[in-house]
């Protein structure tokens, strides 16, 4: 006998699924039909999956706002930058690295598991005091702790670089590789939501005083999904600096904390196929802008935006989402296939 | 030493507890943190000089006699706040404080590149009123002039505003707005008229911020404001949000921890001394969540 609610689990199930094979039907068109330069833009919103679905799994499933996690692809990105590069550039770069890790050549695999791990541990530190404070007290915080994280990174020289960037990252990350990242958060993404502590802590995102008189202890599983979310967003870091080679701690800092919000809020902050559709929209309306910036001909005439136009519109669009459809594109709800086509006929026992 | 101590401990502090009251007058009546008001500051500072890329800035309403200079720039710190009231957070009045957040920091953000697209990415130099760096002999110390100028505006400012908000009537609406919106509303007390009124104050004080900032470090920056923001946050959290002594009391303390640290960390340490303080912030934290001045009611009862 199938009930009601596993009908819907199964429902439910199909969201994550369905959310890979449209990225990966977009992989494919791109390879197909672009030039090497649309599959460069691919890449990147495809690590902007891995990293806003990471964010998500905590500011989504908690609606507590974060402001740090670039500070976690920061860590990550540079986690993955000490075990991969070869000894000889760490000793000239950054001569103040331990041996052990001056001397570590590790796969690029291991290294960005590594740049996950380091940024899960260090937001479970810092989530044990931060996490604490009421949710807009603990959003204040984590801003806090993102300017904490950039001023050791410029200033610890002889073992970040300081505000110079770090060059000659191994550049293995393309479409595939970060399709194969994008898939993985996605699945966890999913996985953690409906699992018992992600129902809990959405539990306490739409009431935390009902939710405690519960027995939900908020505090514990919003360290949880922090920490996982540190996770990918650590891995997100590490791809971004192997897509392009270079790193520098600016990179990590307010504007990407601001794209990152931006997909977040575009798309609906309430469900996790809400923060893939903000990703792709966000991507699609900042490389038409970008391309206006650049100037095009329209009807024999040639148009273009003053430089610099492309931030101010991304900023102002994400304002009238936030008044207009305040719980962004997708308003919450998730792509899935019909209760009625995965449920079948409904079976009573005699 | 430790007398000039005393001075570069107040004046510094003096500057983040007026920074720190424009973010808690705000929160206190719309339950709004105000994520724009670096970028308050950094359009105060630029709205001193003519706009270009120059690297040399030429002063427009900054070469203005000071008296006059003064009051058109708080003027024009108000009148941007207001107009983000009217434009930006007038539509989102009934919104959660979150979706109030984010639509501040894209609004920063947006400020921030208007900023960039009209006077250039590079710092500029900016001579304000450079006769204030002359040095003061104070008892045994030698106190430059603009740090007695500083302290003296800020305990006039903290007063003023004290007096305004027990003695008037739109001070007492705001208190009353940050106490209970709602039954404030019921009782007679215009919503826009309070609200516009915390963003004119909070406009103005992120004006005198700027105008402090300009004349210490002679530099305009786009991103002037940003750490001084970061510094106010963190003290109306530590002094428990939405009390507004508490924004002050806390600020003054930051000031005077970040001066203390200055002074007495070892040099190889002194980059990292806002690191240090962060920390320290985070250990207070750890001992009163609810931050040292948390008004009565701030939290839920189950």
């Amino acid at each position: 006998m199938t009930t009601q609610h596993q009908i819907r689990r199964r429902a439910a199930a199909t969201t994550p699924v369905l959310l890979i094979l449209v990225l990966l039907a977009f992989v494919l068109l791109v390879l197909t039909f672009g030039d090497r330069s649309t599959a460069r833009m691919a890449t990147d919103a495809l690590i902007s999956v891995t990293l806003v679905v990471g964010f998500w799994i905590f500011a989504g499933n908690s609606g507590v706002i974060s402001f740090g996690h670039a500070a976690f692809a920061c860590v990550g990105a540079y986690v993955s930058a000490w075990t991969t590069l070869r000894p000889a550039m760490k000793t000239m770069l950054l001569p103040g690295l331990p041996a052990w890790l001056a001397q570590a050549e590790w796969p690029v695999f291991a290294a960005a598991l590594a740049g996950g791990a380091v940024a899960a541990l260090l937001a479970l530190v810092t989530g044990a005091a931060i996490l604490r404070l009421s949710g807009i007290a603990a959003s204040i915080a984590t801003f806090a702790f993102l300017a904490m994280v950039n001023a050791i990174w410029s200033n610890w020289t002889p073992v970040t670089g300081g505000t110079s960037s770090v060059v000659g990252l191994a550049r293995y990350v393309g479409p595939w590789v970060a399709l194969g990242w994008a898939a993985a958060a996605i699945l966890v993404a999913a996985l953690y939501a409906h699992s018992a502590s992600g129902l809990a802590l959405r539990a306490t995102r739409e009431d935390e005083v009902a939710a405690a008189a519960s027995g939900i202890d908020t505090f514990r599983h919003r360290l949880l999904a922090y920490a996982l979310s540190a996770f990918f967003c650590g891995v997100g870091g590490a791809l971004m600096g192997h897509a392009i080679g270079v790193i520098n701690p600016d990179a990590y800092y307010l504007s990407l904390t601001f794209v990152m919000l931006a997909m977040l809020v575009t798309g609906g902050i309430g469900s996790l196929s809400g923060a893939v559709v903000g990703v792709v929209a966000v991507t699609l309306a900042g490389e038409a802008l970008l391309t206006l910036e650049h100037g095009v001909t329209l009807a024999g005439v040639p148009v273009s935006l003053p430089p610099g136009s492309q931030q101010i519109l991304i900023a102002l669009a994400m304002i009238l989402v936030l008044v207009f459809r305040p719980a962004g594109l997708l308003a919450g709800r998730e792509i899935a296939l019909p209760v009625r086509w995965v449920g079948g006929r409904r079976t009573d026992s005699n | 030493m430790s007398l000039q101590l005393v001075f570069d401990a107040l004046s510094l502090g003096g500057i983040y507890a007026i920074a720190a009251l424009g973010i808690a007058l705000i929160f206190g009546v719309m339950k709004l943190v105000n994520f724009a008001h670096g970028q308050f500051i950094a359009f105060a500072v630029f709205a001193l000089i003519v706009p270009s890329a120059n690297a040399v800035a030429t002063l427009g309403i900054g070469a203005l006699p000071a008296p006059l200079l003064i009051t058109l720039v708080l003027a024009i710190g108000a009148g941007l706040a207001v107009l983000a009231e009217r434009l930006v957070f007038r539509p989102l009045r009934d919104a959660s404080p979150v979706s109030l957040m984010v639509a501040s920091f894209a609004l920063g953000v947006m400020l921030q590149n208007l900023l960039l697209v009209t006077y250039g990415g590079r710092p500029k130099a900016v001579s304000l009123w450079a006769g204030l760096g002359a040095p003061v002999p104070v008892l045994t110390a030698q106190v430059p002039l603009l740090q007695l100028i500083v302290i003296g505006a800020v305990a006039a400012i903290l007063a003023g505003l004290a007096l305004m908000l027990k003695r008037t009537r739109i001070g007492l609406e705001m208190r009353a707005a940050a106490e209970d919106f709602g039954m404030a509303r019921l009782l007679g007390v215009k919503a826009n008229v309070v609200i516009s009124g915390a963003f004119a104050l909070s406009g103005a004080l992120a004006a005198v911020v700027a105008l402090v900032l300009v004349a210490q470090t002679g530099v305009a920056d786009v991103r002037m404001g940003g750490q001084i923001m970061l510094v106010a946050f963190i003290a109306t959290v530590v002094g428990g949000m939405g009390s507004l002594p508490g924004a002050v009391a806390a600020g003054l303390l930051i000031g005077a921890a970040s001066a203390l640290l200055q002074a007495f960390l070892p040099p190889e340490a002194r980059p990292f001394r806002d690191a240090f303080l962060y920390g320290l912030v985070i250990l207070v934290l750890l001992a009163r969540p609810q931050g040292l001045f948390a008004p009565a009611g701030a939290k839920p009862r189950v």
